[in-house]
C-alpha cells in the first residue's frame, strides 16, 4: 500500500506558506498508509517545549482525530475571537476507485500497453489524490502549531502526544449532536450576520466582503475542478490513440509506417505533458481554490461567533441588577473576541494574498514550461516527418 | 497568412467574418461570378481555400499544407501497373461490342438499374477510357495541367421541408477537355450522389475504386431546413461543405474518373437533370450494398482458386486496417467531445474566476485574478480552435478512409464477382455441349443447328469473360497500388498538418502565459 516520501511533499507545500518554521514545535506527517478507506497518518513531532514528555515522538492517527481536534478547538470558548484552520476534508478516494473499476470492465477491448498506460494513469491519480491528503492533514496542525494561542491548547498536546487510540476520548456521541446543531446554528448565523447593525467599520466591510467573496470562490472551485477533469479527459484519450495508432503501424508496411510510429509516439509523449499540465493546475489552482473556500468559511465562522456574543450582549433581561451585570460581562467577552477577530482577519487576508501569489506564480511557470517541452517535442517531431 | 482549416463557426477569425457575413445574407448571390474565383484561388479566408490537387504527385510538396498552389493533373497513366498500350486498346475494342450484348445477364449489385440504355453508355465510356490510353502517346512530352477546385458559399434555397443548400462548386483549370479556364456552377447534394452513383455503376464493376460522398443525415439537415440558426447547424453546413470538397478532390484525381465526362458535366453544366434515384442511395446506402455483395460472396458455392496468394493477403490487410481505423475514429471523436467539453468548462471557469476578482479587497490580487480570467479566456477559444482542427484535420480523414476502405473491398467483390460470371459461363458451354451431343445422337438437325449457335455463342462469351476477368484483376491490382499510395501521402500530409496545428496552439499558450506572469509577480 502506497506510502510517500519527504520529497513528494516538500514539492507538494503549496497552498499555505510556509508554517513549519518555529523550532520549538515541528510537526509533519512523515508517512502515512492506506488501507482500504482508512487512511493511517503518522503524526511526527519535534519539540523544545517543556510541556512535552519527549523532545520527539510519533503517534498513528485517523482522520477522524483530526476532526475531534478541530471541532473541540471550534467549541472551545475562549477561541471564539479566532480563526480556527478548518478541518481537513475527508479522504476521498472515489474518482480514481471508480475510474480503476471502469478501466477493469473495458480491458477486453484495449490492447495490453494501453490497458496498462491507463492503469498506470490511475495509479498516479490514486497517488496524487493521497499525497493531497496527507498534506492538507499536515497543513491543519501546522496552522495549529504555529497560532500563538491555538499552539498551547491542551487537547493539540494531546492529539500529538498521547500513544493510544484517541477514538476513546472522541465520545462519539456529542459529536454527532455537535454536527446536526451546528448545521442549524449556520443558517441561524446567515440570518443573523445579515440582520445585526454593526458598529464597527472594519467588522461591516468585512462582514460584507466574506460572505461575497466566500461564495464567489466556491462557485470558482467547482468550476476549476471541472476544468481540470476535462483536461485530464483529454489527456486520456491521447492514450487510446497512441496505442491504436500503434496498432495500426504495426500492420503497416509501407512509408507510412515510420510516420505513423512518430505520430504514435507523439501521442505518447504529449499525453505525459498534459497529464501533467492538469495536476499541476489541479494542485495550484484548484487545490488553491478549495483551501481557501474552507478558509474563508473559519473566518466566516469567527464573524459569526461575535454577532452572537454580540446579540447575547444586547439581550434584553427582566432583571436589571443581573441584566446590567450580564451585559457588562457580555460587551467585555465582545470586546475581547472583536480584538482578537481584528487581528485574525488582518493576518487572514495577508496570508491568502500571499498564498494566491505564491501559487498562480508557479502555477504560470509551471504552464510555460510543459508547454515549451510540448513545443520542442512537436518541432522535433514535424522536422523529422518533413524529412522522412 | 496560412491556411486554417475551417474554424467552428463560433470562433472565426476576423478574415472570415466578412466572409460569413456575405454567405449568411443568403442573398441572391453569385452564380458564377469569376471574381469569386479569385477569392478562392488566392487562399484569403479561412474557409473558402481549396485543397491542393495533383492526381500523380498529389501532395508531393513537403508536406506543409499550402495556401495556394499550381499543382498538375498528370494525365499519363499510373506508371505502377501492368499493362501495354497496345493490349488495353485491344481490349477495349472488343469490349465495345461484348459488353452491350452481355449488360443483361451481368450479375452485378447494381439494384439501382437506370431506365436509359446502358449500351450506348458503355460504348460511350470504352470510347472515353480509350481517350485516356491515347492521350498519354500525346503527352507523352510531359506537359502538366492544373486542376483547382474549391466549394464554397453553401446556400439556402426555399424555406421549410423542401428547403436544401446550394454549395458553390468552382473549377480553374488548364486541361483542354474543359469549354473554359475557370467557371463555378451550383450544385446540390443529391447532385454529388448522383455524380456517385453514375460512376459507380460504370466504374466499380470494372475494379475501379470510386470515391464515396459524404453521408446523408436527416438530422442535420433537418435543423438546417427548419431554419435553426444555432451553432449545431452551422457546424454541420461546414462539415458537409468541407467533405463534398474533398469528395471531388478524390473524384479528380482518378485518372479515368476524371475522363469520365458525368464528371466534367458536373463541374461545368449550368444545370443538371435532378438526381431521383439518390433518394435511396447514398454513401452509407452503397456502403450497405457493398456488405451485402460481400456476404453474397462468401456465400458462393465454388470458391476461387487462387493461383496468387496477392489478391486475399490484400483483401484481408484492406479488411483489418478499415477496422483498425474505425476504432482510431471512434477515440478521436471522444477526443474532440473531450476538448468541446474542455473549451466550456474553461469558458465557465472565466467567468467565475473574473466575478471572483471584482469581489477581491486587495488591489493587486483583484487585479491578477482578472487577468487569469482573460488568459482562461484565450485559453478557451485555442481549445475551440483546436478541437476544430481534431475534427476536421484528423478525424474527417479517418471517417473518409473507412469508407474509400469499403470502396476497396467493393472492388474486390466485382473481381470475384467476375470470375464467377467466367466460370458459370463455362459450365453453360459445358452444358450446351452436351446438348449438342445429346442431339446428335437423337439426330434431329434442326435442333442441332440452333444448338451449335448457342455453343459459338457461349464459347465467345467465355473468352469474353476470361478476358474481362483477366483485365479486373489487373485493374484492381493497379487500383490498390495507386489508392495506397495516395492514402500514404494523404496520411503523411495530415498528419503534419495536425501537429503543426499542436504546435502552434501551444506556442500562443506561452504567449499568453508569459503575459499573466508579471500580474502574478506583482501581487503583493
Amino acid at each position: 500500500m502506497p506510502t510517500i516520501s519527504q520529497e513528494y511533499k516538500t514539492a507538494l507545500r503549496s497552498v499555505s506558506v510556509d508554517l513549519n518554521n518555529d523550532v520549538s514545535l515541528l510537526i509533519d506527517i512523515p508517512d502515512a498508509l492506506c488501507e482500504r478507506d482508512k487512511v493511517k497518518f503518522t503524526v511526527h513531532t519535534k519539540t523544545t517545549l517543556s510541556v512535552f514528555q519527549k523532545p520527539e515522538f510519533s503517534v498513528p492517527r485517523q482522520h477522524e482525530d483530526f476532526i475531534w481536534l478541530h471541532d473541540t478547538l471550534v467549541e472551545t470558548e475562549e477561541y471564539a475571537g479566532l480563526i480556527i484552520p478548518p478541518a481537513p476534508p475527508k479522504p476521498d478516494f472515489e474518482s480514481p476507485r471508480e475510474k480503476m473499476h471502469k478501466l477493469g470492465e473495458g480491458e477486453a477491448t484495449m490492447t495490453k500497453e494501453e490497458y496498462t498506460k491507463m492503469k498506470q494513469e490511475l495509479e498516479a491519480e490514486y497517488l496524487a489524490v493521497f499525497k493531497k491528503t496527507v498534506q492538507v492533514h499536515e497543513v491543519f496542525l501546522q496552522r495549529l502549531s504555529s497560532h500563538p494561542v491555538l499552539s498551547k491548547d491542551r487537547n493539540f498536546q494531546i492529539f500529538l502526544e498521547y500513544d493510544q487510540d484517541l477514538s476513546v476520548r472522541r465520545k462519539m456521541p456529542r459529536r454527532c449532536l455537535v454536527v446536526s446543531s451546528r448545521t442549524w446554528l449556520k443558517s441561524a448565523d446567515e440570518v443573523l450576520i445579515s440582520g445585526v447593525k454593526e458598529v464597527d467599520d472594519f467588522f461591516e466591510q468585512e462582514k460584507t466582503f466574506l460572505l461575497d467573496y466566500s461564495t464567489k470562490i466556491k462557485d470558482s472551485t467547482t468550476k476549476a475542478e471541472r476544468m481540470t477533469r476535462a483536461h485530464k479527459n483529454v489527456a486520456d484519450d491521447y492514450i487510446h490513440v497512441a496505442a491504436i495508432l500503434n496498432s495500426i503501424s504495426a500492420e503497416e508496411n509501407t512509408a507510412l509506417k515510420k510516420h505513423l510510429d512518430k505520430f504514435s509516439d507523439m501521442f505518447e509523449k504529449l499525453r505525459k505533458v498534459e497529464g501533467r499540465v492538469a495536476s499541476d493546475q489541479e494542485l495550484k489552482l484548484t487545490e488553491l481554490l478549495r483551501y481557501y473556500t474552507r478558509d474563508i468559511q473559519a473566518a466566516k465562522d469567527l464573524l459569526y461567533r461575535r454577532a452572537r456574543a454580540l446579540d447575547k450582549a444586547r439581550l434584553k433581561s427582566k432583571d436589571v441588577a443581573q441584566a446590567e451585570d450580564n451585559q457588562r460581562q457580555c460587551m467585555q467577552k465582545f470586546e475581547k473576541l472583536s480584538e482578537s477577530g481584528k487581528k485574525e482577519l488582518t493576518s487572514f487576508k495577508g496570508r491568502r494574498v500571499v498564498a494566491f501569489r505564491k501559487n498562480l506564480v508557479e502555477m504560470a511557470e509551471l504552464e510555460i514550461k510543459h508547454a515549451k517541452n510540448s513545443v520542442s517535442l512537436l518541432q522535433g517531431c514535424i522536422e523529422t516527418l518533413k524529412n522522412c | 497568412m496560412e491556411r486554417k482549416p475551417p474554424p467552428f463557426p463560433d470562433s472565426e477569425e476576423q478574415e472570415a467574418h466578412s466572409e460569413k457575413a456575405e454567405e449568411e445574407s443568403g442573398d441572391d448571390d453569385d452564380d458564377d461570378d469569376d471574381d469569386g474565383g479569385e477569392d478562392i484561388f488566392t487562399g484569403n479566408g479561412a474557409r473558402t481555400a481549396p485543397l491542393v490537387l495533383n492526381a500523380q504527385d498529389l501532395f508531393s510538396e513537403e508536406g506543409s499544407y499550402p495556401g495556394v498552389q499550381e499543382p498538375s493533373v498528370d494525365n499519363q497513366h499510373a506508371s505502377n501497373g501492368l499493362r501495354s498500350d497496345d493490349d488495353e486498346q485491344d481490349l477495349f475494342a472488343e469490349a465495345r461490342v461484348e459488353l452491350s450484348l452481355d449488360r443483361s445477364s451481368t450479375k452485378g449489385i447494381r439494384e439501382v438499374t437506370r431506365s436509359s440504355p446502358s449500351a450506348p453508355d458503355i460504348s460511350y465510356k470504352s470510347s472515353t477510357s480509350k481517350m485516356s490510353f491515347e492521350k498519354p502517346e500525346e503527352e507523352e512530352s510531359n506537359d502538366k495541367f492544373e486542376l483547382n477546385i474549391a466549394v464554397t458559399h453553401p446556400e439556402k434555397v426555399g424555406d421549410g421541408m423542401n428547403a436544401y443548400m446550394v454549395y458553390k462548386v468552382s473549377t480553374q483549370t488548364t486541361l483542354p477537355m474543359f469549354k473554359s479556364r475557370a467557371f463555378s456552377v451550383r450544385r446540390r447534394f443529391s447532385d454529388f450522389l448522383g455524380l456517385f452513383e453514375k460512376l459507380s455503376e460504370k466504374h466499380a464493376q470494372n475494379g475501379y475504386i470510386v470515391p464515396l460522398p459524404p453521408e446523408k443525415s436527416v438530422v442535420g439537415m433537418t435543423k438546417v431546413k427548419v431554419g435553426k440558426e444555432d451553432t449545431s447547424s452551422t457546424e454541420f453546413v461546414e462539415k458537409r461543405r468541407a467533405a463534398l470538397e474533398r469528395y471531388l478532390h478524390r473524384v479528380v484525381s482518378h485518372q479515368n474518373l476524371l475522363q469520365d465526362p458525368d464528371v466534367r458535366e458536373f463541374l461545368e453544366k449550368d444545370e443538371l437533370p435532378r438526381a431521383v434515384s439518390t433518394q435511396t442511395l447514398s454513401g452509407a446506402g452503397f456502403l450497405k450494398m457493398i456488405n451485402k455483395a460481400s456476404d453474397a460472396v462468401n456465400k458462393m458455392t465454388i470458391k476461387m482458386n487462387e493461383s496468387d496468394n496477392w489478391f486475399e493477403e490484400k483483401l484481408q490487410e484492406v479488411e483489418n486496417e478499415e477496422q483498425q481505423l474505425r476504432k482510431l475514429h471512434a477515440v478521436v471523436d471522444a477526443l474532440v467531445n473531450h476538448r468541446k467539453d474542455l473549451c466550456g468548462n474553461t469558458a465557465v471557469f472565466a467567468k467565475s474566476m473574473a466575478m471572483l476578482g471584482n469581489s477581491e479587497d486587495n488591489t493587486a490580487l483583484s487585479r491578477a485574478l482578472s487577468q487569469l480570467a482573460e488568459v482562461e479566456d484565450k485559453m478557451e477559444q485555442l481549445h475551440q480552435e483546436q478541437a476544430s482542427n481534431d475534427f476536421f484535420i484528423f478525424a474527417e480523414l479517418l471517417a473518409d478512409y473507412v469508407r474509400l476502405l469499403g470502396g476497396v473491398r467493393n472492388c474486390f467483390d466485382q473481381r470475384i464477382k467476375t470470375w464467377q460470371r467466367w466460370q458459370d459461363a463455362q459450365s453453360t458451354l459445358q452444358k450446351k455441349r452436351e446438348v449438342e451431343a445429346k442431339l446428335l445422337w437423337a439426330n434431329k438437325p434442326d435442333k442441332l443447328q440452333q444448338a451449335k449457335d448457342e455453343i459459338t455463342e457461349w464459347e465467345a462469351k467465355v473468352t469474353q469473360y476470361e478476358r474481362d476477368f483477366e483485365r479486373i484483376c489487373a485493374t484492381v491490382r493497379k487500383e490498390v497500388l495507386r489508392f495506397e499510395k495516395e492514402k500514404s501521402n494523404d496520411f503523411k500530409v495530415h498528419i503534419i498538418k495536425y501537429l503543426e496545428s499542436l504546435l502552434v496552439s501551444q506556442q500562443r499558450l506561452i504567449k499568453y502565459w508569459e503575459a499573466f506572469l508579471p500580474e502574478a509577480k506583482a501581487i503583493s
